[in-house]
């Protein structure tokens, strides 16, 4: 089984999924990605895993990255396919201040942490997530601190969060 | 005339406090509490070449038989409120040892905003150990000194009483 070039791949997604996907950003065979509409998202994840001569059978990786000057916040999914050996990227792009994307953990469910990880850091809410949790910060951690905007509060249960330098300043 | 026989007939003259000091330090006992990289460095010194034993020293696996907590590593402020309760259910006499910069002061990842910036603002420290991570000769000296203030401390003597060295609690 030979990979196949990303362009390919883009085009088989374009003729199944139409309007949904966006254009080929990159076309080497690990830096090509395409934007997909939020409600397509977990269709186009479940045609790529299923689907022979794709068969995406891995979730390398899933995150987030927020631009606020865009007032976005991306969900990047890194697809990898042990069978074929090749490699997509999907970005799905959410509103800023109510961030909501389907979530994908019924297709791969490795993407039940993942997911957890972003909404944690980044508050991006995965409608249908079975178990929509913090992963990392406490539970009563305040906000999102991976988001621009985020401002580290100055005590946490008592303990403060700035320690003076030991070097006066002169 | 045999050791063994001769032992019935010796006497020792010591100070209580002094008795238990000796006592106390010759067997800590430490929490094992490895937070990041400096708890490899702090198997490396319990392992056969540092050798923590030849000091009375055992690893523990639970706060409620220990005298000693090492912090070694980055502390989260998630991890900083577990450690407090940690601290709390282990029995007096206790010492603590902030091993490497990151439970010194937050060090490398003093300004994350998840890192809780030194260990000595839950719980307080009675010596300090410096390095990135600290070799385990390091913290073996580390340990030796405070073997020195164990020695130090004052029980029976009351705190307050006039020409006393400075101790731990005491119980009037």
């Amino acid at each position: 089984m030979a990979p196949l070039p990303a362009a390919d791949i883009h085009a088989r997604l374009k003729s199944r999924f139409g309007e949904s996907i966006g254009e080929l950003i990159g076309n080497r065979r690990d830096n090509a990605s395409a934007t997909v509409a939020p409600a397509a998202i977990v269709e186009v994840c479940r045609f790529l895993k299923g689907e022979p001569g794709l068969e995406f059978d891995c979730l390398s990786n899933l995150s987030g990255v927020d631009y606020p000057k865009r007032s976005l916040i991306e969900v990047v999914y890194n697809l990898y396919s042990y069978r074929q050996r090749h490699l997509f990227t999907l970005k799905v792009g959410a509103q800023r201040d109510d961030p909501v994307v389907p979530s994908v953990a019924s297709v791969w469910s490795h993407a039940d942490w993942a997911e957890r990880e972003v909404f944690d850091l980044l508050g991006v809410v995965f409608a249908h997530h079975p178990d929509l949790r913090r992963i990392l910060m406490p539970e009563d951690w305040p906000g999102h601190p991976l988001r621009k905007d985020f401002v580290e509060p100055e005590e946490y249960h008592g303990i403060s969060t700035s320690r003076e330098s030991l070097l006066k300043a002169t | 005339m045999s050791l063994i026989n001769s032992a019935p007939e010796m006497a020792l003259t010591t100070t209580v406090d002094d008795f238990l000091n000796w006592t106390r330090k010759s067997s800590v006992w430490y929490m094992m509490f490895g937070l990041a990289c400096c708890a490899i460095e702090m198997m490396q010194t319990g392992g056969p070449r540092s050798d923590l034993d030849r000091f009375g020293m055992a690893p523990r696996a639970t706060p409620r038989v220990s005298d000693l907590i090492i912090v070694s590593g980055t502390l989260t402020l998630k991890m900083a409120l577990r450690t407090k309760v940690l601290y709390d259910q282990m029995p007096d006499p206790k010492y603590v040892v902030s091993m490497g910069s990151c439970a010194n002061c937050g060090g490398l990842f003093q300004l994350a905003y998840s890192v809780c910036d030194g260990v000595d603002k839950v719980i307080p420290v009675d010596v300090y150990v410096p390095g990135c991570p600290p070799r385990p000769e390091a913290l073996t000296e580390g340990l030796v000194k405070l073997q020195e203030k164990i020695q130090q401390e004052r029980w029976i003597v009351r705190k307050d009483a006039p020409g006393t060295a400075t101790g731990a609690s005491v119980t009037s």
